[in-house]
């Protein structure tokens, strides 16, 4: 028998989702609508009794408050609300709903055990004056994607419409790929066809080994090879040789340069070279690891989910937050999660729907479906979202970028891991299903227009409760020491984190021993699948009832599919019959070292030459409402900021919490005094001018945030997430190497190492054999242990009186600034850093703060002092008079001192910061030696006021009219 | 008495289990986590303890309604345990989540037949929000224990998507005005109601927080566990020692001090 249930809104309850996406269609344009009606759709299968139907109406599935319900036959629509447009969405099959899995529970507690089934649907009744083709836009622009759902069309009889649809079973049958015959032609078409991304090199050196061992490879070998391979996993153009050449002005005709391992050469020497002693694991687990205190170890990761965000922006950025949830989780044996950041790059939100290419989402509904799905996942894990950025470019269409960051804090003792022979292999959490299958390989190529038909595959929704129950068990298990090693399921599934955790021993595996979620995978879609909320254990035989009975008493799955060998080799049957049987050093080590070319020329951008405007005012509300810049608040209240109790500075402040915090402070141990601070710094601008200076700015900007806030950078360490266009193209990896190198030499200066990095590359987004790449993105994040929490400053003005200085030299460095950017110039003057002189100039704000002299900082990035001390004013709901004059500021290229330069430069290191009279002596003396001015102070006026060169005002705003400029363009 | 022993109680999606654990021993409480299931097993038991404490989080992913499945779970598993808790006196509070299960099961604002009289819905918003929000216990409301004593303004974070509370008709809300069961209202920062985000989610009579007819089971959707120290405050009000949160687990400890 099978139910349809619908649940409404009572009359008389406001329909909030109904009036959100009511709001949505006026934004699309279309003002016709007169109101959204929004229904909650079960199905029900089973041997039910219309009495336990109404049962589990009445008791379960209906608020008997807030909201009515109807029972029907499905196929017939049961609010046919006159004059109403029905759309009805509903997951396709095979899509992941969490609700079916609870829903059935919660009929279960009833005491009502005939349910077979659950299906969720939503459905929306549309009043007012549509036509089809408006119709359709909003379906396809709001309300769903097909990739991941459909509209449910009634069928005339009821019957015609099938029940739960049945998965057929899987008949196995070995497959093997002729290799040993293939032509270097047929090879290409093998990697093509089988979306396995390998170049021919690498297609020459499998058909080699498997010559060697006289047979031809299976699927599955084929396919766990590739993964292994797979740029995602394998980083081969970061570890490849590359043919470096570089021209730029100072040069004459160009440099050359052998790059053999550009990780190694740049990133990973800055740590090796400093080798810091709290460093406890760079570069090689899931995270990077430093000392907290004397009991734990915190780490960090960041990690990028762009290819499926750009598809499946809800699903994308879902399972990207619990992705790297788990790198944490796998780091060691096993962190705990204790704060998330999240940074996007996303097109304009006001983008014209008609220049979107092709097969692209707009991007209005990339950043609402990317926000949900961090809002969602971050949310329900109880992992408090505490830091982030959003920038804009149009390049960014049809290849948005989510990074997604997560710190944990581990017991010192188990920081590391060490799977043992005769261990066996257990997979806890999730069921594997058919979701996900190529997203390591196809995170290896470019995006197209075709992608979402390709590879819907890759695209899946999250559980988050099933990861918070794996989270609270795995932890449970790690206390009781009940396994020696851990790691997550990520890009490649099985087939990574077992071929990883078996690398050195060997291991032999049973698939058909994984629980699936549905019958009718083959071994190879078991051994590849994507399905997230799994991690892998090496536990010893002897521990493996009580562990069973940990996860088990908590209803988490946790089976044993295998057993470390010892044999090297990599064995994977599925019921008896061997599918696959491969060599570890073969798999780990094989992997031929790409070759590549890389060229940097240094682009020419022209300064641009202009007059000083005289009234800069408007000019800083043009700034303030600039995308990047203006306030984010939208966003950082749907996360829970707060959740564990531990936070300390939070992402808003002011005298009504609504001002930008430059870095957030949390306490992961909530007795103790000590606090970690995060922040990051990003800035694609600085890299159309040039990569090495961008990535320079991206780290001040980190590092200066750390200091902004109260922290130091005696304990700080820096991760560093690369997301840049197509490797194979020359001037797309010169322009990385240039990157690389920046941050070699900025790190290096700032004794500041790093402990962990990810790149994602290939971002372009390819129509019609023209290809947009995204600009060249690096984002540096920083972590930091703070000794006294309680030492930390915000950035909102404090109290009328008090003396506001500008720490750090100003540039005329307007090059990639919004200033700029508002009259559509780039220029090449782009912001250098001087890492001796900010350094000076770091410790000594450092000591300042830890002295208890510094009530308030704030850094200067975007729109420069300008928009850091109206931040400062308007947050803290004071007046500032600041005097231009007053700026330590050095002319370089044009020689001329002008208002809007120094008010708009973009120069790094430098900070706004409020002190009180009385400690004017004792702060200037702990600065002496680095450049500041004492360029103002703040008062209960309520206006900003910037007195110019010539001592007469050149702008002056109440300060309420400038947060409003900062508030409105993204108060949605 | 010694030290009061609290039942933390988690389930699949609690996420605030740790920190109101940290809160009542703080207060001096001896406080334990404990999964849902394991209350179902002979060997552990609901009268072992003085508070039965619900904290926030996604109880089954808030899936079908926020705190439902949780509190059927209540209702139909355990309700012969909670009904002797609440008879021999013990206390109960259900924060965010918490409060959601407590008013879903019947708990709240509390009959004899246990029917659900009031609700907590999505947010006129639409979203879930985190914000930090003044609170008044008006001067009527002299039954609850929790939070005897306490300043009759007071700021605390909420962070919910669904705390829109409302009741199923008028006589419920004048029944629990009357009884003085109304615990918390939103306001402004003089005391003053006003519209959102002052009111931040639409609350019927800017309902926070009720209490029970005894005034020892309290729910309310804002966070006293994220602020009992100063230092939680996002502007950090020095002159003060404690945060405003921490009273409320004091009272319940000095509460069962004296009465168990």
């Amino acid at each position: 028998m099978q139910y349809k249930i619908e649940i409404k809104d009572k009359t008389g309850i406001f329909d909030a989702v109904g009036e959100g996406i009511k709001k949505d269609i006026f934004d699309l344009g279309i003002e016709s609508v007169k109101s959204v009606g929004f229904v909650q759709v079960y199905t029900l299968e089973g041997g039910i009794t219309p009495r336990e139907a109404v049962r589990i109406c009445e008791e379960l599935l209906a608020d008997s408050v807030s909201q009515d319900y109807s029972i029907g036959v499905p196929g017939f629509p049961q609010t046919a609300e006159a004059g109403a447009f029905v759309i009805e969405v509903a997951y396709n099959a095979g899509v992941m709903d969490p609700v079916e899995e609870s829903a059935l529970k919660g009929i279960r507690d009833l005491g009502i055990k005939s349910v077979n089934s659950v299906k969720t649907a939503k459905k929306y009744s549309i009043k007012g004056r549509l036509d089809a083709a408006q119709l359709k836009m909003i379906s396809e622009k709001l309300l769903y994607n097909k990739l991941i759902q459909h509209i449910v069309k009634p069928p005339s009889h009821p019957a015609a419409r099938p029940l739960a649809k049945k998965d057929s079973g899987y008949g196995f049958e070995l497959t093997r790929v002729d290799l040993l015959g293939a032509s270097d032609g047929k090879l290409k078409t093998i990697s093509g066809k089988g979306q396995l991304f390998l170049n021919l090199a690498e297609m020459r050196k499998i058909k080699d080994y498997f010559r060697k061992i006289k047979r031809n490879p299976t699927d599955c070998e084929l396919e766990t090879i590739a993964q292994t391979w797979s740029e995602h996993c394998g980083h081969k153009t970061f570890r490849g040789k590359i043919d470096y050449k570089e021209v730029t002005e100072t040069q004459g005709r160009g440099v050359t340069r052998k790059i053999d391992n550009l990780l190694k050469s740049t990133i990973m020497k800055v740590t090796k070279e400093l080798n810091k002693p709290w460093c406890v694991s760079v570069f090689k687990d899931n995270s990077g690891v430093i000392r907290f205190d004397d009991k734990y170890n915190i780490c960090f990761k960041v990690e990028t989910h762009n290819h499926p965000s750009a598809l499946e922006p809800f699903g994308g950025a879902n399972t990207g937050i619990g992705g790297v949830i788990r790198d944490p989780l796998g780091t060691g044996l096993g962190a705990a999660p204790f704060l998330n950041t999240d940074v996007f790059c996303f097109a304009p939100p006001d983008y014209p729907f008609e220049k979107l290419p092709p097969g692209a989402l707009h991007p209005k509904r990339v950043m609402k479906g990317v926000v949900s799905g961090v809002r969602d996942y971050g949310n329900k894990m109880g992992i408090p979202t505490v830091n982030g950025a959003v920038l804009f470019h149009e390049r960014f269409v049809g290849n948005p970028l989510v990074y997604c960051g997560t710190a944990g804090i581990l017991p010192k003792e188990k920081s590391f891991k060490r799977a043992e022979k005769g261990n066996l292999v257990v997979v806890v959490g999730g069921r594997t299903g058919r979701d996900g299958i190529h997203g390591a390989t196809f995170s290896s190529g470019e995006l197209t227009h075709e992608s979402e038909k390709i590879s819907s595959g890759a695209v899946q929704i999250g559980n988050p409760i099933q990861e918070k129950k794996m989270v609270d068990t795995i932890l449970q298990a790690r206390d009781l020491n009940l396994y020696n090693a851990i790691t997550d399921c990520g890009a490649g599934g099985l087939s990574s984190a077992v071929g990883e955790m078996g690398s050195d021993l060997g291991v032999e595996v049973f698939l058909e021993k994984v629980p699936l979620k549905y019958e009718g995978l083959s071994y190879t879609e078991i051994w590849i699948s994507e399905s997230q909320e799994r991690m892998v254990l090496s536990v010893p035989e002897k521990n493996i009832k009580e562990l069973s009975g940990v996860f088990s008493r908590e209803n988490v799955e946790a089976v044993v599919i295998g057993r470390f060998t010892g044999t090297k080799r990599l064995k994977l049957f599925y019921k008896d019959a061997l599918v696959c049987d491969l060599d570890m050093r073969f798999l780990h080590e094989g992997l031929p070292q790409i070759e590549k070319k890389a060229v940097y020329i240094k682009p020419r951008h022209e300064e641009p030459r202009f007059s000083c405007p005289k009234d800069l005012t408007g000019v800083l509300k043009n700034l303030l409402s600039r995308y990047d810049i203006c306030s984010k608040e939208w966003i950082i209240r749907q996360y829970d900021h707060e959740v564990q109790g531990g936070s300390v500075l939070k992402p808003l402040a002011g005298i009504v919490n609504d001002g930008p915090s430059d870095a957030a402070i949390a306490k992961p141990v909530l007795g103790s005094k000590k606090g970690v601070v995060v922040s990051c710094g990003i800035n694609f601008r600085y890299g159309f001018i040039d990569p090495y200076w961008m990535a320079a700015s991206c780290i001040d900007e980190a590092l200066r945030q750390i200091i902004s806030v109260g922290g130091s950078l005696s304990k700080t360490a820096l991760l560093d997430n690369f997301c840049w266009g197509n490797p194979d193209k020359p001037d797309r990896l010169g322009s990385l190497a240039r990157a690389a190198y920046g941050c070699y030499d900025i790190a290096k200066g700032f004794g500041v190492p790093f402990i962990s990095g990810k790149d994602s590359l290939y971002n372009e987004y390819t129509v019609r054999n023209e290809s947009i790449a995204i600009p060249g993105t690096l984002l540096i994040s920083a972590i930091s242990v703070m000794e006294d929490a309680g030492k930390a400053v915000s950035m909102y003005a404090k109290n009328p009186g008090d003396l506001i200085y500008a720490v750090g030299e100003t540039f005329d460095e307007l090059g990639g600034s919004h200033y700029y950017g508002l009259s559509g110039f780039t220029g090449s003057s782009v912001p250098r850093v001087n890492t001796r002189k900010a350094l000076k100039a770091f410790n000594a704000l450092a000591r300042a703060s830890s002295k208890g002299l510094i009530r308030a900082a704030h850094d200067c990035s975007e729109g420069g002092i300008g928009v850091a001390a109206a931040e400062m004013a308007f947050a803290g709901g004071l007046g500032m008079e600041i005097f231009l004059g007053e700026v330590p500021f050095t002319p370089k290229t044009q020689n001329l001192a002008r208002n809007d330069f120094i008010l708009f430069s973009e120069s790094n290191s430098r900070f706004i910061v409020e002190v009180e009279k009385k400690n004017r002596g004792a702060f200037e003396k702990i600065l002496k030696g680095v450049p500041f001015g004492l360029i103002g102070c703040l008062s209960d006026k309520k206006n900003l006021k910037v007195i110019g060169l010539d001592d007469i005002p050149c702008l002056s705003a109440r300060i309420d009219e400038l947060k409003e400029s900062w508030q409105k363009p993204l108060r949605w | 008495m010694a030290k009061p022993k609290v039942c933390v109680l988690r389930t699949a999606g609690t996420n605030c289990d740790k920190e109101t654990a940290f809160a009542f021993s703080e207060a001096g409480a001896s406080a334990e986590l404990a999964h849902i299931n394991s209350l179902f097993e002979p060997q552990k038991k609901l009268s072992e303890y003085d508070i039965l404490a619900i904290p926030g989080g996604f109880s089954y992913g808030d899936d079908v309604a926020a705190g439902k499945i949780l509190a059927n779970e209540l209702r139909y598993k355990l309700i012969g345990d909670i009904k002797k808790f609440i008879q021999d006196g013990k206390l109960i509070i259900g924060i965010c989540n918490g409060f959601q299960v407590l008013v879903r099961s019947g708990l709240l604002p509390g009959s004899p037949s246990l029917s659900q009289e009031a609700s907590l819905i999505i947010n006129d918003s639409g979203k879930f929000e985190d914000r930090w929000v003044h609170l008044k216990n008006p001067k009527s409301q002299k039954k609850c224990i929790w939070t005897k004593g306490l300043p009759g303004l007071i700021s605390l974070p909420i962070a919910h998507g669904e705390g829109k509370f409302v009741v199923k008709d008028k006589f419920v809300l004048e029944r629990i005005e009357e009884q003085g069961q109304i615990v918390f209202q939103y306001c402004d920062e003089e005391g003053k109601a006003g519209d959102y985000p002052v009111n931040p989610n639409g609350s019927t009579g800017d309902i926070a927080g009720i209490c029970d007819e005894t005034g020892r089971i309290f729910g309310l959707m804002p966070h006293p566990e994220r602020h009992i120290s100063v230092l939680q405050h996002p502007r950090w009000p020095r002159s003060k020692k404690h945060g405003d949160g921490s009273m409320i687990f004091a009272n319940a400890v000095n509460y069962c001090r004296r009465n168990l």
